[in-house]
């Protein structure tokens, strides 16, 4: 029952969907032949997802469906289970999340969430006593198999100097997100008002699974101004808000 | 897909319109989703943190990591565990030591340490808590802790990074990317 690799972190990098795929494992298997065949499996679960999803592919479902060559009912069910989930999005955050932009069908803001805990059930399922942090662009899935390890650190980037971190959030088993414009700008609107929010420069969110802090990191940095309010009234959330002025809030029982 | 474009957010209601037929689909499926609990799928992803306990050893920093848990984190709450009389025995060639019991939130955790020549060469949990998932998943994630003035990502000592949507042509600069390359 003792572990020789202590807590030495073993890390692998991956580009898939022009996004960087960061793992961090810990634990028994951290460097072994059976994470190495995880990490594969978990990748092959992201590509599986892109073809699926993808609006940049115009053989994708998601693309096929929006030009009204195919019905949900054609696709595969999973195509079903995410516009359900873009749906709840866009009730729970009061239109401020819509998975529908210009007209056009873009369920990308629910996908990745969903993608990457897909992503980490091999991570999940086939590495016991093993501890994982699995990152796609900075919103990830964490978890601690041995409560004797320590709690994975997750540094909240600053948004107005991405080289700093603002806050450190401990995290055993559950998911952080975070959305903002640090990156680049415009690629979050209010679908309200079709604007983009300028009161706040980023929101992360800490939930249970990735689905729920992405959906909501992006409804509550959307909202602007009542986005903190909001986030305040969602259950079992913590988060930290940074405003355009650089104050920060922290968010959460 | 997901990265400049990862956008998450739709710019206007006029799908309403062009999509009618998406939607009255969506509204027939949503209601294993409704109420505002997560799908099955989602739901089923904090409950895994009952795994045995095989304690974590540290070769160079004697017992005191092993039982303890997450010493930087002031929320993350186990902090009431400790374990005990290992660092004199360190001096010694070779021994094994018991801690007390250790009070930690997943409930009572009794370690055994062995120390070979001053370093701790195995970790044994002797006595685990019993399974309780409920406690575990709302224990699963704690509040953030604050940083007075911004730092840098190494005197924080930090795993990963979150930010908003990094994407591959970013990534060079990033924090995360740093982080990567030192642990590769």
């Amino acid at each position: 029952m003792s572990t020789a690799t202590a807590d030495r972190v073993v890390r692998r990098v991956a580009h898939v969907m022009g996004m960087p795929i960061s793992l961090a494992l810990r634990g028994r298997h951290a460097g072994d032949l059976d994470a190495q065949s995880a990490w594969a499996e978990a990748m092959a679960a992201l590509k599986d997802v892109d073809r699926v999803f993808s609006t940049y592919r115009k053989d994708s479902f998601v693309s096929r469906l929006d030009r009204g060559a195919l019905d949900v009912v054609d696709c595969p069910p999973e195509v079903a289970e995410v516009l359900a989930l873009g749906e709840r999005a866009r009730r729970e955050s009061v239109g401020a999340f819509d998975v529908r932009r210009s007209g056009r069908l873009d369920p990308s803001g629910v996908v990745k969430g969903w993608a990457v805990e897909r992503a980490a059930r091999p991570l999940r399922h086939h590495l016991d006593d093993t501890d994982f942090c699995l990152s796609a662009g900075g919103d990830m899935v964490c978890h601690v198999a041995d409560p004797a390890r320590e709690p994975w650190r997750i540094g909240i980037e600053d948004p107005h100097d991405p080289t700093r971190v603002v806050a450190v959030v401990p995290v055993r088993e559950g998911a952080v997100a975070t959305s903002g414009l640090a990156h680049r700008g415009g690629h979050v609107v209010d679908a309200r008002t079709g604007r983009v929010p300028e009161a706040l420069a980023s929101v992360t969110v800490v939930a249970a699974d990735l689905v729920t802090a992405d959906i909501d990191a992006t409804a509550a940095f959307a909202l602007g101004a009542e986005g903190p309010g909001w986030l305040a009234r969602r259950p079992g959330r913590t988060g930290v808000v940074v405003h355009a002025d650089g104050a920060i809030q922290l968010v959460g029982e | 897909m997901v990265n400049s474009t990862m956008n998450r957010l739709s710019r206007n209601l006029t799908w309403l319109l062009s999509t009618l037929t998406v939607v009255v689909l969506l509204f027939g499926y949503k209601t294993s989703t409704g109420g505002g609990s997560l799908s099955a799928e989602s739901s089923a992803v904090s409950s895994a943190s009952t795994a045995p306990i095989s304690g974590s050893s540290s070769t160079s920093s004697g017992s005191s990591g092993a039982s303890s848990g997450s010493s930087g984190s002031s929320s993350s709450g186990s902090s009431g565990s400790s374990s005990s009389g290992s660092s004199s025995s360190a001096a010694k060639a070779s021994s094994t030591v018991t801690g007390d019991v250790a009070q930690t939130r997943w409930g009572p955790v009794q370690v055994e340490v062995s120390v070979a020549s001053g370093k701790v060469t195995e970790v044994q949990v002797v006595e685990y808590p019993s399974d309780n998932p409920r406690d575990a998943e709302i224990n699963s994630y704690a509040l953030p802790i604050l940083i007075k003035e911004t730092i840098s990502a190494q005197s924080a000592n930090i795993d990963m990074v979150s930010g908003a949507t990094v994407t591959s042509g970013g990534y060079i600069q990033s924090l995360q990317s740093a982080l990567d390359q030192a642990g590769v």
